[in-house]
This record gives structure tokens, C-alpha cells and sequence, in this order.
């Protein structure tokens, strides 16, 4: 259903402020499928806006914005079922079990409780489904919202800082989701801090500064 | 099949409120524990003659009951806020009624147990007698708790997450409750037979109709706030 | 952008506006002047029941300005808008104003005719809850920095709350009949009738000079915001939402 040749990400002159300051200024870019591109920027420079914006959490207050051919603002629904977002902060309930977490989510996308055994299993964590959130560790919780993402299968994934507060198995998992999704005819883009743990998956880099790309 | 959907989600939201609260230390007791000080300063502030206190009993009741679940509510929406979970939440798809839905069966949840606890405490510090008509002050119990619950639940998602929130949902909430606290401190005090002229009936409608109301309107009003 | 009525330009020119408002103030001071002189002292208040011919026109006009709220309120949230989200202020504070005027004459004709300074009757209670309704919806949007945010909230609170004041005013009235506190003169005799009438308009066309005033100036702050959107964006601007 979407209209032929779209790109998997597709934005143009984005503006978007909050209050009185212009954070974003008029950005635009292209993220093709198959494409794992690197957004990389100074602090405060809106890096994490514009995926918030992408995945459909901001509207734009300038500028078009779509994901394979849907408006974020007009066809959010379909966008939503396409897109997989990792924000900075994992957004788990701390006093659920990890697998009461995953399947709370299970039941709000409509799939089935199975698929939340799964996908524990696919980020390592099935040993500490039983556990509470709260006593994870910043990584675990990471791996968990990962699993979550996991849950249908998304076609653009949007990752803020993805890597932070990763042992190396961690990085590699991020790194085996990321290239398998984007195989299947995916693309990506990744908010980072730094080049390291992404470069060997990386196809280019984008670089935010003064509110446009650079 | 979509209804089937959003009923599902409405469920979801609804357990995973009530387990995280009847999980977290501090929820339920804290607020019930509220709602009975305020009992007892009331008590204390408007007595000690026995008829007076016995008159003032059912205003009272609902005050406690008000001021404390005021606290319910902006925690409700505390889940989320805490760990960043309210983004995860709007981005589910789905309409958004049914978020709103989930939330409104557990505070409902919520308030009515505080309810059970405060209600017999008031009959018992305030000196109310207890009538044949007992089922018909239940049921108007319930009709009032569930308009207070609705716009609540509704103002919560605002005040919650702006700046001074304790003083902001009171502000929004009492003076829209007003006919709630009119109708159901009347028709409870007709049916305990302290207001002869009175008649419940009419209260009891005027319940019933701004419950139905403003579920609609504030489910139709929800998806314009609860988007970041 | 904002819907915008052909029949009516989209912001009053300030020349017109203000010789709007000095008719319209014209005006009022003449029904007042016609009122006052026209009616006879009533009968047991005396010349203290001229205080109607304001206080009851502006209890109207508050619940009119509510009314106003609503019907801007409902359509920003159907179609968006920057227009129907600043004429829904505007009238807030304006309502808010009258409202308080309200309140004030009442208390001011209430403590001689009653000897109190407040009294629970029926239209004195509603106005004062309106009044706190009103104060709800100006300090959310006090507390809320994003426009948009804030133009969602202020939209929605303002119509549940409008929705409401039929209801209040109700309740209010079947609450207060119970306990038969003194009563407002709203009973009056067709010797007032007319100039509270005519002093009612007079009040509208008042009450609208005061909303488009506040509407321009709210306008006017938006420019400059939108000034400051199209530098940010480095000139061409692109499509506001």
C-alpha cells in the first residue's frame, strides 16, 4: 500500500520548536531501504527530537515528514505499525516482572503471549523473566525494550543512543537486530554519541548542527 | 476484530494499573490513611456536639472522600511518568479511548475501596444511623464516585504532567464537581431521612445523567490530551 | 492555517475596533441613564434595585462568554486552528471579568437588601462556580508552555467545562430552593423588564468590543511568534501547522 519508489524514511524542511526556540530548522534528508544511517551531532542539537518526530510522538511544525510513503501527522496509525522506536529512557514499569512487561505489550499490539517468550529469549533475558524491573540493570532494561521492539516485526527502526551503557554481547545483540531487520528490505536510523560500536554496520552518517544537517 | 482489540487493551491498562499499585509500598494505604485524617480533623473541627456532627456526617464523608482521591488520580498517570512509559503507551496503535478506558477502571477500582474504608469510618466518628434505604445510599454512592472518577481521570492526564499539579487537578477538578457533591450529598441526606422536603429522586437522575455525559465527552475529549 | 470566516475579516483593524468601542460604551451609558431615570423605585428596595440594570446583564453576558468558549473551544478541537484557539481565551478572560463584576454588584446590592455580604441563592452560588471554572481554564493555560499543547488542553477543558454550566446552574437552583435562602430579583415586573432588555444588548455589544480587543492583542503576540518561526527557518517558512 505504499506509493512506489517511496523512501523508507523521507523528510523535508522540518521545523520543530518548543516554546519560542526553533530547535529544528528546516532539516531534510533521505534514508533508503536497506540503509542503516548514523545521526550524529553536537548535545541539544535535536537529534533525538527528530526521531521523536519520526516516530510519530511530535508533530512537525514546519515541514513534511513520512515513513515508506505515510504522512506521520495524517497516517500515523500505519506509521506506528511500521516503526520501531528505542528511546533514550527504556519507559518499563518498574514493579512488573519482565515478562509481565512484555506482555502487556503483547496484548496492546494484538499478538500473542508466545511471542513474548520469544523475544525474552532472543535478547538473553528468559533467565530473569520472573524478576521485577526494578532491580535490572541499565543494560538489562535496554535488552528488554529491545524485546519489545521485537514484538511485530518493524521496518524502520529509529534508535536513540542504542549502544549507551552496553557490555560488548550487548552491543553485538543491537548490532545481529539491526542487520537482520534491515536485510529483510528494513532501513535504520541511529542516534549516536559515538562512532564505535555501529561503524561496522553502518552504510553513512548524517550530522545535525544549528538545526539542520550539516 | 477491533472491538475485541480495544477491549483487550482497555483490560491491559486496567490489570497493569492495579498491579503496579497493589505492588508499589506506598499507594493505596497512604491515601486511604489520608482520607481518614481528614475525617477525624473534620470531626474535630466541626464538633463536638453530637447533632451537629450527625448533620455535617454526609458532607463530610464526600469531602474526605474528594480531597483524598485527588491523590489517586495524579497517581495513576505517576506510573508512567516516572520511567518514561507514557511514550511506549501512545505509540501502541489503536484509538485512544481505550487508554483512557484502562485508567478509569482502576482508579475506579481504587476510589472504591477508599471508599469502603472511609465510609464506615464516617458512619462511626460522625454518629450516622442506618436506614432501611441503605442499598439506595450505596447506589448513590457508586453513581458519585463514578462522576468524580470520569473527570478525574480526565484532568489527571493534564495536571499531571504540568507544573504545579498538586494545586492544578483540585483547581480543574472541584468546581466541575459540583453537581456531583450537590446531588449526592442531597439524595444521601433524603434517603437518611435528615431533609424532610427532600426528594432523592431527582438527585438520583441528576446523577445518573451527568455520569453518562461526561463519560462520553470526556472519552470523545481524551486523544486531544493525552498526546505529548 | 486557521479557518477563516469570509464574512469577517480575519483580525478588527484597531481604528475600527475602537470606534466600535466607544458606540458600544455610548450606548450602554445611554440605556443606563434611560433605565435608571425611566423606571419607578421598587418597593421595597428602593433606588438600590437600579443596580440590576448591570448586575443582571452581566451575569448574562458571563454565561454568554461561556457559551463563547465553547463554540471556539469545539472548533479548534475539529479542525485546528490558531484563530478559534485565541478567540476562546480572549472570551475566558473577558467572561472571567464579567463574572467577577457579577459577583461584586451582587454582594454590593445583597448587603443592604439582606444585611449579609454573601447569601447561597441560586444565581449568585452558579456564578461564583462559573467564576472558579473560568479561573481553572486561565491557570491551566498559564501553566502550560507549548502553544500547541496548551491550545489542545485549554480547548478541551473549556468545553468539558462549558458543558457543564447548564448542569451547575441546576443543581445550584434545586439546592438552593431546598433551604429558602433569600432570593435574587429575578422576579421583576414588566415596568423593568424593558430596560434590562435594552441594557442587555447594550452589554453585548460591550462584551464583544472587550473580546475583540483581547482577540487583537493575542494576535498580535502570535505575529512576532510567527516572525520568529520564519527567521528560524532561514526565510522561505514553509507550511505552519
Amino acid at each position: 500500500m505504499e506509493p512506489a519508489g517511496s523512501n523508507a524514511i523521507h523528510v523535508n524542511g522540518l521545523g520543530r520548536r518548543f516554546g519560542l526556540r526553533w530547535v529544528l530548522r528546516g532539516v531534510t534528508f533521505d534514508v533508503r531501504q536497506g540503509e542503516i544511517v548514523g545521526l550524529l551531532g553536537p548535545n541539544g542539537s535535536g537529534k533525538s527530537t527528530v526521531l521523536r518526530v519520526l516516530a510519530t510522538l511530535l508533530k512537525p511544525n514546519a515541514g513534511t515528514v513520512s515513513i515508506n510513503g505515510h504522512d506521520v501527522v495524517r497516517n500515523a496509525d500505519a506509521v506506528r505499525t511500521q516503526v520501531g522506536y528505542l528511546a533514550h529512557v527504556a519507559g518499563l514499569y518498574d514493579d512488573l516482572t519482565a515478562r509481565e512487561n512484555l506482555r502487556f505489550a503483547a496484548d496492546m499490539l494484538g499478538v500473542p503471549h508466545s511471542g513474548a517468550a520469544d523475544a525474552l529469549a532472543r535478547v538473553g533475558l528468559d533467565h530473569t523473566g520472573d524478576e521485577r524491573v526494578r532491580g535490572f540493570s541499565a543494560g538489562m532494561q535496554r535488552r528488554l525494550a529491545l524485546a519489545r521492539l521485537l514484538l511485530i516485526k518493524p521496518r524502520v527502526l529509529l534508535l536513540d543512543e542504542p549502544y549507551s551503557n552496553l557490555d560488548i554481547d550487548g552491543i553485538a545483540l543491537v548490532n545481529t537486530i539491526i542487520s537482520g531487520i534491515v536485510a529483510d528490505g528494513g532501513a535504520a536510523l541511529i542516534v549516536l554519541h559515538e562512532l564505535a560500536p555501529a561503524a561496522k554496520v553502518l552504510s553513512r552518517t548524517l550530522t545535525l548542527a544549528n538545526g539542520r544537517i550539516a | 476484530m477491533a472491538w475485541r482489540d480495544n477491549w483487550r487493551r482497555v483490560g491491559a491498562i486496567a490489570r497493569k494499573d492495579l498491579t503496579t499499585e497493589l505492588r508499589a509500598k506506598a499507594g493505596f494505604n497512604s491515601v486511604a490513611s489520608l482520607g481518614v485524617t481528614i475525617l477525624v480533623l473534620l470531626g474535630l473541627a466541626l464538633g463536638p456536639d453530637a447533632a451537629a456532627l450527625r448533620n455535617a456526617a454526609v458532607g463530610a464523608v464526600w469531602l474526605a472522600t474528594l480531597f483524598s482521591s485527588v491523590l489517586a488520580f495524579n497517581r495513576s498517570y505517576q506510573v508512567e511518568l516516572e520511567t518514561g512509559a507514557l511514550e511506549p503507551l501512545l505509540l501502541y496503535p489503536g484509538p485512544r479511548w481505550t487508554v483512557f478506558a484502562g485508567k478509569l477502571a482502576g482508579n475506579l477500582a481504587f476510589v472504591s475501596l477508599m471508599v469502603a474504608i472511609v465510609v464506615p469510618v464516617g458512619i462511626v466518628l460522625f454518629g450516622v444511623r442506618i436506614v432501611p434505604e441503605w442499598p439506595a445510599i450505596l447506589m448513590v454512592l457508586a453513581l458519585g464516585v463514578f462522576g468524580v472518577t470520569v473527570l478525574g481521570t480526565f484532568y489527571a492526564a493534564m495536571a499531571s504532567r504540568s507544573r504545579a499539579r498538586e494545586v492544578l487537578l483540585p483547581l480543574l477538578l472541584f468546581p466541575m464537581l459540583v453537581p456531583v457533591l450537590l446531588a449526592a450529598t442531597m439524595a444521601t441526606r433524603a434517603l437518611l431521612g435528615l431533609d424532610v422536603m427532600n426528594d432523592p429522586s431527582a438527585w438520583i437522575r441528576l446523577l445518573l445523567g451527568f455520569d453518562v455525559i461526561f463519560l462520553v465527552a470526556t472519552l470523545l475529549a481524551f486523544e486531544h490530551v493525552i498526546e505529548a | 492555517m486557521s479557518s477563516s470566516d469570509p464574512r469577517r475579516p480575519t483580525t478588527p483593524t484597531p481604528r475600527s475596533n475602537a470606534w466600535f468601542g466607544v458606540l458600544a460604551i455610548l450606548i450602554l451609558i445611554a440605556s443606563q441613564v434611560y433605565a435608571i431615570r425611566t423606571s419607578p423605585a421598587e418597593r421595597d428596595m428602593g433606588d438600590l434595585q437600579k443596580i440590576m440594570y448591570v448586575h443582571v446583564p452581566a451575569a448574562w453576558m458571563a454565561f454568554l462568554a461561556f457559551f463563547v468558549v465553547f463554540v471556539y473551544s469545539v472548533r479548534y478541537l475539529w479542525s485546528g486552528g490558531e484563530r478559534n484557539d485565541l478567540l476562546a481565551a480572549s472570551a475566558a478572560e473577558v467572561g472571567a471579568m464579567f463574572t467577577g463584576l457579577t459577583l461584586a454588584l451582587g454582594m454590593l446590592w445583597g448587603r443592604p437588601t439582606w444585611g449579609v455580604w454573601w447569601a447561597w441563592d441560586a444565581r449568585l452560588t452558579s456564578t461564583l462556580v462559573l467564576f472558579l471554572i473560568f479561573v481553572g481554564y486561565l491557570a491551566l493555560r498559564s501553566f502550560v508552555d507549548d502553544p500547541d499543547q496548551r491550545a489542545r488542553w485549554s480547548a478541551a477543558v473549556g468545553a468539558i467545562g462549558a458543558i457543564n454550566v447548564p448542569i451547575v446552574y441546576m443543581s445550584v437552583r434545586w439546592w438552593s430552593t431546598l433551604h429558602q435562602p433569600p432570593s435574587s430579583p429575578d422576579t421583576l415586573d414588566s415596568a423593568y423588564t424593558f430596560g434590562l432588555r435594552l441594557n442587555a444588548i447594550a452589554m453585548l455589544l460591550v462584551l464583544i468590543y472587550f473580546i475583540r480587543t483581547r482577540y487583537a492583542i493575542a494576535r498580535l503576540e502570535r505575529e512576532t511568534e510567527h516572525a520568529a518561526q520564519a527567521a528560524a527557518l532561514g526565510g522561505d517558512g514553509g507550511g505552519t501547522r
